[in-house]
């Protein structure tokens, strides 16, 4: 495994020894497999490659057929590379597991002597990871000479991360590139004020525009799409020398991406606007800054981003960082001293996915029979699966085969059928068909281009967003202003509007939680009062307030504090366990509250604070009672019956576990009669088979996807017997930020700010009361 | 909690279950069953959905039978997902069948579906049936009859799409116009048709009432918070302001 900064040239490196020996190879020889196999989680990455590699080889004249195959590689291309397999061979994680499903894998693979596999630090972690690894763990018997050569950026733990490569229990060589050059990071104070509130930083614009002015190139990240469309129309509205600055994020149509990247590349643009879309990907050694737009959420991630800055590792890299709120400065501040100390933190690994698994094993039976006992040893080899139990894969076995249902209600009808050897193949070849249409692991919210009236496609945006939009409503896409007209063959049909404000939200998208490493930075500063030097003037003076009239949250434990406010009673907890777990925990704790008779009647949550309203306040022997640990026990699982979100987890499980089709735009004609309704099926799966393993899966996934249930128990345990709880006659000045935060999710736009403004003055006003100021 | 609408003269009893009681008939009727559709992918398709959803709608017709006590009960077609779908029944789904349907009229309207009856399940089979001046039948199509009347129809599987702050629910429905009334489908595994699609909203020149079942309750829904699917491939008529 080689680890090395974004730059350090890793992914050349890692194809180095094959083309090694490959030059040294006897060309008079037929090939008749893949040599060399190289995976990667972005499509345009292997465009990229190929092309980088094709220059050398040429150059070279080493005679290497090196080509792409992904799902935009045409049909005749890809047949033609399974009769006649290139030595070098660029994919995908869901290319790779359709060729793995054909019964001439096993010659295709069997003479592969490199697996090289890029982004691993991106990748290991996710659902699609798991996949891959499944896919590699197959790979690793059909190809006994093959070598695993990982390619991470720099992560926390390289040792954890190498046993993702070592399916056959062998140890990995981590070789590690020279660390950069101390990045150069800096904090904007626009203005030199921090507002109280908002989350696009609207107030910055202006010395962003100024920074990207003075800088040869610049990437500005953002944290949301909605973040990106609004700070690239406010740079347009500052741009009197129009400098070409440009919009990249994952709902821009493909074409407009490429365009992006490719001017980019030429060095012909001032500065993009971008999401997590640019986050991996193609090398630029053009970019002069990087400027993060709101918190970074993590040090890893930040450390990558400003990476993406100067691609020589001997000149530091510079970021400039951009907080949109008072909460927001506290986490850059602490951020930057985690990237410049080169901490590394991320997110906890994954259990493993049954559903994953399920598509698997039926993957495995499409290209050859399969034997349970082997193929449960092979899948174990795979390092996120090496705790799944007999019991697990027999039932998960027993689903792909026949369903796994109670009494064996289908005993007449199978996916597999065993035969005469013990061995299962399966039952038709449309089974191998329905595979091939449903592979992969990514279940995206149905999407629908956006288009305008005169024709140009412009993106696409989730199907959830155009429903609740009423033709004549007007809402920002790609940079423009647009009136939606209505929904004509798929495609939403929109023409340009006039001036005026938007009058639907830009659509969130792309919000990580804060890491837990950064969160503990975030308290360790707060409680520190020798730190607090370092923060900016109103910063300081608003600490100071809150010490004078609550208390400050410390390193440990937590403060609770609750205050009245025209007729209701809020309570807000300073956790600083990230928006999913506080939003968890704000569901557990106002059922608790409406149990106690406390009458709770909202919460918001944000990645420090939860803040609770109602028509009581509960007492200190109330509150510890309402923490106690055991929440995540009944009262969680009530509450996850009721909700939505198992259902909508049961939707995305049973598309991955095979059970009901994904939607193919485009071919949905009788709709009616094929698809089944994945709602309909969860009802009387729960009420007729509540222990099925499909369901087991929806639980895992839930527990794991949208609650964060693991943090918030830690969190619990930390807490025990260490709650501060103060109550106080109004709202204390750290409460501010999160009051101001109620009622504005449907709000968002460029008079946002302003208008937060105005409603903060009378709470600042409150809070700060007595001070004369 | 079911609601009273009159309908021509009849004066019915909608119930969220998606089952209509005529009270002065004592009679029952329910559209679109789908017995054995889960199995017949099974059979056809190799797709192992789950079995029990013939079980799950004999419940809650056995429920709304309990509730009502109807002399008689209407199935409006559809009963059976296929042709052999009756053959495919467990022995205690066929037992059930023909326990809900002793002592009392059943009458198994034919539907595209099932246009034969299968013998093993008992009742009479008709292609449709009037019942004081009330029409019950399949499909809303007449066979050349100028004058039907009103009638109760299902096969459409009717679903609304609502927005309501900011928030889409997708449920089964009943749509009522002036002299058509056109029923959800029972089965537990039927899917829907958007009700803004042409095939139904074309039945309605006139427009219709939306009443839509959600939590135990049917709640009357204003045209304006209903929207379209969006894969439609031909343009929606949006409804007026």
């Amino acid at each position: 495994m080689l680890v090395a900064p974004t730059g350090g040239g890793k992914t050349l490196a890692g194809f180095l020894p094959s083309l090694n020996d490959l030059a040294l190879r006897d060309r008079s020889a037929p090939a008749d497999g893949f040599h060399t196999l190289y995976i990667s989680p972005l499509k345009a990455l292997t465009v990229d490659i190929a092309r980088n590699l094709e220059a050398p080889i040429r150059e070279m004249e080493l005679g290497i057929r090196c080509e792409v195959r992904t799902g935009d590689t045409p049909q005749n291309r890809r047949q033609r590379q399974r009769r006649q397999p290139p030595e070098i061979m660029l994919t995908t994680p869901e290319s790779l597991a359709l060729l793995l499903s054909y019964a001439e894998a096993p010659k295709l693979f069997g003479k592969l002597r490199a697996i090289i596999i890029d982004e691993l630090h991106a990748i290991a972690d996710t659902k699609r990871g798991q996949l891959l690894s499944l896919g590699l763990a197959r790979l690793a018997r059909l190809a006994p000479h093959a070598g695993f050569i990982g390619l991470s950026a720099t992560i926390p733990d390289p040792k954890e991360m190498a046993k993702y490569l070592s399916f056959r229990r062998n140890k990995v060589a981590i070789v590690r590139g020279l660390p950069g050059a101390r990045p150069d990071i800096s904090i904007l104070l626009a203005e030199r004020r921090v507002p109280w509130g908002g989350h696009m930083a609207q107030h910055a614009i202006g010395d962003i525009y100024r920074a990207v002015a003075a800088h040869g190139t610049t990437l500005v990240f953002v944290n949301t799409r909605a973040q990106a469309e609004l700070i690239f129309q406010g740079l347009w509205r500052q741009n009197e020398e129009n400098l070409p600055i440009a919009l990249h994020h994952g709902s821009l149509s493909v074409d407009q991406r490429r365009k992006i990247e490719a001017a980019m590349a030429a060095g012909s643009l001032r500065a993009v606007v971008c999401t997590s879309s640019l986050d991996l990907g193609i090398d630029w050694g053009n970019v002069d800054l990087v400027i993060q737009v709101g918190a970074p959420k993590g040090s890893s991630r930040l450390l990558q981003r400003i990476g993406r800055a100067n691609h020589r590792l001997d000149e530091p890299s510079r970021a400039i960082l951009v907080p949109a709120n008072r909460f927001e400065l506290l986490e850059c501040q602490a951020a930057m001293e985690a990237a410049l100390a080169g901490e590394l933190d991320g997110y906890p690994a994954r259990p493993h996915c049954l559903d994953v698994l399920a598509q698997h094993i039926l993957g495995t039976a499409c290209s050859q029979p399969l034997w349970p006992d082997q193929l449960f040893g092979e899948i174990t080899a795979s390092y996120p699966y090496r705790q799944l139990s007999r019991q697990e894969f027999d039932d998960v076995f027993a689903y792909v085969a026949h369903g796994g249902y109670a009494l064996r209600a289908y005993d007449r009808y199978h996916r597999l059928t065993q035969q005469q050897d013990g061995s299962y193949q399966i039952a038709a070849p449309v089974v191998a068909r329905q595979y091939r249409m449903n592979v992969g692991t990514i279940v995206e919210a149905p999407m629908l281009r956006v288009k305008m009236r005169r024709g140009q496609v412009l993106g696409e945006v989730e199907e959830w967003f155009v429903q609740g939009l009423t033709p004549g409503d007007t809402f920002i896409f790609a940079g423009r202003l647009l009136r939606f007209e209505g929904i004509r063959a798929m495609a939403v049909e929109c023409t340009a509007a006039r001036q005026g404000d938007p009058k639907v939200p830009a659509y969130a998208g792309g919000r990580l939680p804060l890491t837990t490493g950064l969160a503990a930075r975030v308290r360790a500063l707060l409680a520190d009062a020798g730190h607090h030097q370092s923060l900016p003037r109103d910063i300081r003076e608003w600490l100071r307030l809150q010490r004078q009239q609550s208390r400050l949250p410390g390193a440990q434990g937590v403060v609770i504090e609750s205050f009245p406010r025209g007729s209701r009673e809020f309570l807000v907890a300073y956790c600083f366990e990230g928006r999913n777990a506080h939003q968890t925990l704000g569901m557990l704790l106002t059922r608790r509250m409406e149990k106690m008779g406390l009458k709770p009647l909202g919460f918001v949550a944000s990645d420090y604070v939860l803040g609770i309203w109602g028509l009581r306040a509960p007492d200190k022997a109330q509150l510890e009672q309402l923490l106690a640990p055991d929440m995540l026990g009944d009262d969680l699982e009530e509450w996850l019956e009721e909700s939505s979100m198992l259902r909508r987890s049961f939707r995305n499980v049973a598309v991955i576990a095979g059970l009901i089709e994904r939607r193919h735009p485009g071919a949905e004609k009788s709709r009616k009669q094929v698809t089944f309704n994945a709602d309909l099926i969860y009802d009387v799966l729960r009420k007729h088979e509540p222990g099925h393993i499909l369901l087991r899966a929806t639980h895992q996934d839930a527990a794991w996807n949208l609650a964060d249930v693991g943090r918030l128990s830690d969190f619990l345990a930390r807490i025990a017997g260490k709650v501060i709880f103060r109550r106080l006659s109004h709202v204390s000045p750290l409460a501010v930020p999160i009051l101001l935060d109620i009622g504005r999710e449907r709000i968002e736009g460029e008079a946002i700010d302003e208008l937060l403004d105005a409603a903060a003055r009378d709470l600042i006003a409150e809070a700060t009361e007595g001070e004369g100021s | 909690m079911p609601l009273e609408v009159l309908f021509g003269d009849a004066l019915l009893h909608l119930d969220p279950s998606g089952a209509i009681y005529w009270p002065e008939q004592q009679l029952l009727a329910v559209a679109d069953l789908h017995f054995e559709k889960g199995s017949s992918f099974a059979a056809s398709a190799h797709r192992m959905l789950p079995p029990h959803d013939t079980t799950q709608t004999l419940a809650d017709l056995g429920r709304a039978i309990d509730l009502y006590r109807p002399r008689r009960v209407i199935c409006l077609g559809d009963s059976f997902h296929d042709r052999a779908a009756a053959t495919r029944l467990s022995l205690g789904d066929l037992a059930e069948v023909q326990r809900l349907a002793a002592n009392r009229d059943w009458v198994w309207i034919a539907g595209n579906h099932d246009p034969v009856l299968p013998d093993i399940v008992g009742g009479i089979a008709a292609s449709s049936i009037t019942v004081a001046g009330l029409t019950f039948r399949h499909d809303a199509a007449d066979d050349g009859d100028p004058s039907p009347g009103n009638i109760v129809f299902g096969h459409f599987h009717p679903v609304a799409l609502v927005s309501l702050a900011g928030r889409l629910l997708r449920r089964r429905c009943f749509l009522l116009g002036s002299q058509r009334l056109l029923m959800p489908a029972f089965g537990a595994y039927a899917g829907g048709l958007n009700i803004l699609h042409p095939a139904i909203c074309d039945l309605f020149p006139a427009g219709f009432r939306v009443l839509l079942s959600e939590r135990g309750r049917l709640h009357p829904i204003n045209v304006r918070h209903l929207r379209p699917d969006t894969d439609l491939s031909m343009s929606h008529k949006f409804p007026g302001p």
